[in-house]
């Protein structure tokens, strides 16, 4: 068993949406609730789900941008929550973030070099004459030339502007890195090349990968543990093998039959599921599923499914489980 | 045949040039038939769709060929007259159901609308009509929620209110144009599942614009593959995945994770990207990423070639030689 890199426990985030004339919070948006998992070293642990899951609200957790309202997340031991915001800050250099949208998370006023240098100076990692050498040689890991370190956000391609935001990542040697739907924005050719980067990166610098996506497949290519998310809470977990042959949970099962197979003689059986994703702000009591599941059972409108253990690494919260 | 497009030319006239967005494309559609665009963005796939709809923004303008609707051309007829036909014997589903819908209108006033320019019928009739559309696209409750303003709607129920309104007048064509792609997976089943049905019901053509190669294997009869604005390939579905004869189609389908392979292997990669449209290579579009490039296709641009009932765009391949493909 490999050591554990980051423990997850009991976190939530709640949003306030509304309060009333003395400030006392009139209705919530619990963007994720009660969440726990681990993530060990150097694995790539997938997060899936369907937009407003809570899945991004998540990694920004992890990466300081959002505090949370409860939980902890202990990192390499230590509770990442109860720590000053000084302290904080030295930590988060070790968990980097790579963001969905490559147009919009790089400054269009620096150039590629700027940009890249930036998390370097800013964490005082190397001294002023050795910042450019580092520069190149993290362009180059990412597969740009040293001369594009002087050119504009605005002069590359989607591609390759999410090399650029690679690279920065990695500006700060981190451990631990967030990436959130990192090729979703991209064209299906350029996605392959971005998710080989990736995994030659991983093997290169040892890199743990905290992987969000909606896409089940792409997930499946990189990550080594799957973890399944629906309004908020995890529905389950299970290493990818296990996942994508044996889904217990019906989210699960009827999220990987909704993927178009690229085979057109090999129509399979699909579960369509009724209806849309409840609001998050008015959950529906007991599994928040119930409203949308096939094999809803009595007890699911009441009781809250437990998250828990059915087989070695294989976590469901079902009440066909238990 | 319903309809017939014979070498549209499509031009965005730029300060620094002329960008051939479509540059000599053919096809046609039958009847109830599902045709699917494929290609990467800029590959001119929508712009195709705008032509056909004569929705051209400026500087855009069709430099030439023919769009014959029912040997009729787009082209030559009016605003006034395209008019009649849009809307009510073609009409569009566009890609984004967040900002296509009139975010002040009650959605049963939008889908009325349509109605009440293209039928000769009374507001009551209209109003039940519009109803029954609200439900045939598989909105619960249909006549409450067309009271809703598209604010109060998920993207899926967006996606089919417009899917309503572009059915409403029962078209012989409808242009679907990225449907599903600002749709998670479960809810673009459940659309896919509708054109599916629709498409039944009133027998209509369907041209389908995407870029997911798994949405087509699922939907479409016809594939035609788009790079830089020429076709690359045609054929219909089965072959095409079964068997996929131009090297950027085979370089696609590789190289997209699969659900069902073995996930330890390398993902095939398209080397490089698409070329600048400004400064198009002289030869084949594709000479500088394929892994099959000889000396001749950085020169000159191979001809889309006709073979047992497909097409393809390449020099490896020559014409169809009794019965089989013959590859050089």
């Amino acid at each position: 068993m490999s050591e554990v890199l980051m423990d997850i426990q009991n976190l939530s985030k709640h949003f306030i949406i509304d309060t009333n004339f003395f400030g006392k919070p009139l209705s919530t948006l619990k963007a994720v609730d009660g969440v726990s998992f681990v993530i060990n070293q150097r694995e790539a642990f997938g997060l899936v789900g369907e937009s407003g899951c809570g899945k991004t609200t998540l990694g920004k957790i992890l990466v300081n941008l959002y505090r949370p309202t409860i939980g902890k997340i202990l990192f390499e031991g230590k509770d990442l929550t109860v720590l000053d915001e000084e302290r904080r800050r030295s930590y988060c250099k070790d968990i980097q973030m790579i963001f969905q949208d490559p147009y919009a998370s790089l400054n269009p006023r620096m150039t590629i070099g700027d940009i890249i240098a930036e998390p370097i100076i800013i964490n005082n990692l190397l001294p002023k004459n050795q910042v450019e050498e580092r520069v190149i040689y993290l362009l180059n890991c990412v597969g740009l030339a040293r001369h594009q370190r002087n050119r504009y956000p605005h002069e590359f391609s989607g591609g390759q502007r999410q090399r650029v935001g690679i690279a920065r990542a990695l500006a700060v040697e981190p451990k631990l890195i967030v990436c959130d739907e990192p090729v979703s924005a991209l064209d299906v050719s350029i996605q392959a090349q971005v998710l080989n980067l990736l995994s030659d990166l991983k093997e290169e610098f040892g890199l743990t990968y905290l992987f969000i996506a909606h896409g089940l497949n792409v997930v499946k290519h990189i990550s080594d543990r799957v973890g399944v998310m629906y309004l908020g809470k995890l529905v389950e977990i299970a290493p990818k093998k296990e996942l994508y042959a044996n889904p217990l949970h019906p989210y699960t099962q009827a999220l990987l039959s909704a993927i178009p197979v690229i085979n057109p003689e090999n129509k399979k059986e699909r579960i369509i599921l009724q209806g849309d994703v409840p609001s998050p702000i008015n959950p529906p009591a007991g599994c928040r599923f119930c409203s949308r599941c096939f094999k809803e059972l009595d007890d699911c409108k009441f009781n809250e499914p437990v998250f828990k253990e059915v087989s070695p690494g294989h976590f469901v919260s079902c009440h066909l489980f238990e | 045949m319903l309809l017939e497009v014979k070498n549209l030319c499509t031009e965005f006239k730029l300060k620094r040039g002329i960008v051939k967005a479509v540059d000599d494309i053919s096809f046609t559609i039958d009847k109830g038939e599902i045709l699917a665009i494929v290609g990467e963005s800029g590959s001119g796939k929508s712009v195709t769709s705008l032509s056909i709809m004569g929705l051209l923004q400026k500087p855009g303008r069709v430099a030439g060929g023919e769009i014959l609707f029912k040997s009729q051309d787009l082209n030559k007829l009016s605003q006034k007259e395209l008019k009649k036909i849009r809307g009510n014997h073609i009409s569009m589903i566009f890609q984004e159901p967040m900002t296509s819908l009139n975010p002040v209108w009650r959605i049963k006033d939008q889908i009325m609308e349509s109605i009440m320019t293209h039928m000769q019928i009374s507001k009551k009739e209209a109003l039940a009509r519009t109803i029954e559309m609200i439900d045939t696209v598989g909105i619960p409750s249909a006549a409450q929620r067309a009271n809703d303003f598209p604010h109060q709607m998920s993207g899926g129920m967006r996606q089919r209110v417009m899917t309503a309104m572009a059915l409403a007048c029962e078209p012989e064509l409808l242009i679907a144009d990225e449907p599903t792609t600002a749709l998670d997976v479960t809810i673009q089943a459940q659309i896919l599942e509708l054109l599916y049905r629709m498409r039944e019901k009133f027998n209509m053509a369907v041209l389908l614009i995407t870029h997911d190669l798994g949405v087509v294997s699922e939907a479409a009869d016809r594939v035609i593959v788009m790079y830089c604005g020429k076709i690359v390939e045609e054929a219909d579905v089965r072959s095409l995945f079964s068997h996929p004869l131009h090297p950027y189609t085979v370089g696609l389908l590789q190289s997209i994770p699969q659900i069902d392979d073995d996930c330890d292997k390398r993902l095939y990669m398209i080397k490089g990207m698409v070329p600048n449209p400004l400064n198009m290579p002289p030869g084949c579009p594709f000479s500088d990423r394929c892994d099959h490039s000889m000396e001749r296709c950085t020169k000159e641009m191979p001809e889309l070639k006709e073979m047992s009932g497909r097409k393809v765009r390449c020099f490896l391949y020559k014409e169809a030689v009794e019965g089989g493909l013959a590859e050089k």
